[in-house]
């Protein structure tokens, strides 16, 4: 067979050797693999593993095919990254995770952004000059879309990153006219790109590509603001999407497989989480986008009173009690549980349970924590087997069975007013029917606070519910101890 | 390669992404949304162009950025993936 095709120019553009375009074919069907192997935990390693690969094959195929002038720095560049990337990833509280994810996003948005750049600084280097030595127009709208979605990433991503981490209010900043504002600075940006693209000559279309960039930055900043804590699994997620989209413009623009291939798969693997989390609260994406939600209600400025209404309260020992009785106890972690950190209590009752002979599963509702599937890996890290936690719509019959459902941190997702109350905020959001449950044991900090949405939660009042005030932690380890 | 190859491989990969995706268990939605953080990382090859040839200071200064960047990034996503996904475990009774 003949191969010496392999050692050809592409037809044009950049004279990338026909081997390492097949080379970045490769890297690209690796990602794809790395993805497909987390549709499972057994296989989700391996699949990390061929991740870990295409990159490597990635960058050699960069290396080897550039006249590298500066390896070194490369080099250092590459092992500062190394460094500090490895040691976030070892340090990282498991409840810390969506605030890191977060902050990740942001690095690939201003990354997109330093390469537009340089591209359109240097771009002989990356084969964009056309015969007449300037860059095509297509080029420049791709240039100008890459650097405009990296730079909307990363302001976003920091302002999620500091909502997260409780560094900034998670409760939603509104500007008057906000929307206009937004729309306003979308439209411009388009407009900017245009221009970019439509102006010839360096010096000439400078300015435009300048202001497109500031004006992506500031954009990012006013989408996000205005997004409250509870919908932050909707952000997170969709920055997800925006950070692969920036990757891909720039595959585009680089005409390099790997990236758009890679880019195509992360901007629809975030679309699709994004999707499921609004799904979850009965949500369209635009109302989350435009923000407000979970605005801050508590304040009584409305001139409502919530009338006191009777409820049952109990201790770790009377808890402890039932649930050694029970046969069947579901339990529901949600967002207070990773706050307390109560995932290895948790894991120690569970233990308890069962050796006594207790069924015990664990109900994950798909918004329950600040990011997709963040109670799982809480879980995960306190040891407790995945064959025991179920999904939403795989446990839901089972209420009907279980003498205990066990709230630790949830609060909206049991909420029956989702059910019941067309008036509430969250109606329509699918939630878990735990008043079907023989008895329902409430963990809560105080009965002051009523979850994000705001709003007052019937299951607290129930005959069969029993609240337990205090912290996650302490009382799970009291139930532990008062059952020895 | 001409926009419409690049077009082709961008919309079939969409669609490869879609079915992909929709098969990941939901249990496994946070490591991933650090595996496809690592993957977008992908991004260095542009900063590694950039750092290599000659042309421009400046442009080279600003892929050598993109590379410590997108460094953190591979790096720490792949190690945080690595590192969730070795928690996953069955326990047998």
């Amino acid at each position: 067979m003949n191969l010496s095709f392999l050692a050809a120019g592409a037809e044009g553009g950049a004279a990338t050797p026909a081997w390492a375009m097949l080379a970045y074919l490769v890297a690209g069907i690796f990602f794809i693999l790395a993805l497909r192997g987390l549709s499972s935990p057994a296989t989700s390693r391996t699949g990390n593993r061929f991740g870990m690969a295409g990159m490597a094959i990635a960058v050699i195929t960069t290396l080897v095919t550039h006249s590298i002038a500066n390896i070194a720095e490369i080099g250092i560049a590459i092992f500062i990254g190394a460094i500090i990337g490895v040691t976030m990833a070892r340090r990282i509280a498991m409840t810390s995770m969506p605030e890191l994810v977060a902050g990740f996003h942001s690095l690939v948005g201003l990354a997109a952004v330093l390469v537009g750049w340089a591209a359109y600084l240097n771009p002989g280097a990356f084969g964009l000059l056309t015969d007449g030595g300037a860059i095509g127009p297509v080029s420049k709208i791709e240039m100008g879309l890459g650097i405009a979605i990296g730079a909307i990433t990363f302001s976003g991503s920091v302002i999620a990153f500091l909502k997260l981490s409780g560094k900034m209010s998670g409760s939603p900043i509104m500007l008057p006219g906000r929307h206009i504002i937004n729309l306003g600075t979308l439209a411009a940006i388009l407009v900017l790109t245009a221009m970019f693209a439509h102006t010839p000559g360096a010096d000439a279309n400078l300015p435009f590509i300048v202001a497109l960039t500031i004006a992506a930055f500031i954009i990012g900043f006013l989408l996000i603001i205005p997004i409250g804590g509870a919908d932050m699994p909707v952000v997170v997620s969709m920055l997800n999407s925006y950070s692969g989209w920036a990757a891909a413009a720039m595959g585009f623009t680089l005409g390099n497989s790997a990236m758009i291939i890679t880019g195509a798969l992360v901007g629809s693997s975030g679309a699709i989480l994004s999707y499921i989390m609004c799904k979850a609260m009965n949500r369209s994406f635009i109302s989350v986008i435009a923000g407000g939600f979970g605005a801050d209600s508590s304040g009584g400025g409305n001139g409502e009173v919530r009338e006191q209404r009777p409820y049952k309260q109990g201790s770790a020992a009377d808890a402890a009690f039932m649930l050694e009785q029970a046969e069947k106890v579901i339990v529901i972690p949600g967002y207070g549980m990773a706050v307390a950190q109560a995932q290895h209590a948790l894991r120690e009752m569970t233990d308890v349970l069962e050796e006594k002979g207790v069924e015990v599963k664990f109900a994950i509702h798909p918004v329950a924590g600040r990011m997709p599937g963040h109670m799982n890996v809480l879980l995960a890290e306190a040891n407790v087997s995945y064959d025991k936690v179920f999904e939403l719509e795989d446990i839901n019959s089972e209420f009907a069975q279980a003498d205990v459902a066990f709230i630790i941190g949830a609060n909206d997702v049991v909420n029956p007013a989702a059910k019941t109350d067309k008036s509430s905020p969250i109606y329509g959001m699918p939630v878990f029917d735990v008043d079907k449950a023989k008895q329902v044991f409430f963990i809560k900090r105080s009965m002051g606070g009523v979850g994000y949405a705001g709003v007052d939660n019937d299951v607290f009042y129930m005959d069969q519910t029993m609240m337990l005030l205090s912290d996650a932690k302490k009382m799970v380890e009291e139930i532990v101890k008062a059952m020895d | 390669m001409d926009f419409i190859s690049i077009l082709s491989i961008f919309v079939l990969a969409c669609f490869v992404g879609y079915y992909v995706v929709w098969s990941v268990t939901p249990a496994l939605h946070t490591p991933l949304m650090a595996v496809t953080n690592a993957i977008s990382s992908v991004i260095i090859v542009g900063g590694l162009i950039a750092a290599a040839e000659a042309g421009s200071d400046v442009a080279k200064w600003l892929g050598l950025l993109a590379v410590v960047l997108a460094s953190v990034n591979i790096f720490g996503g792949f190690a945080v993936t690595e590192r969730m996904l070795a928690m996953y475990k069955k326990k047998d009774k």
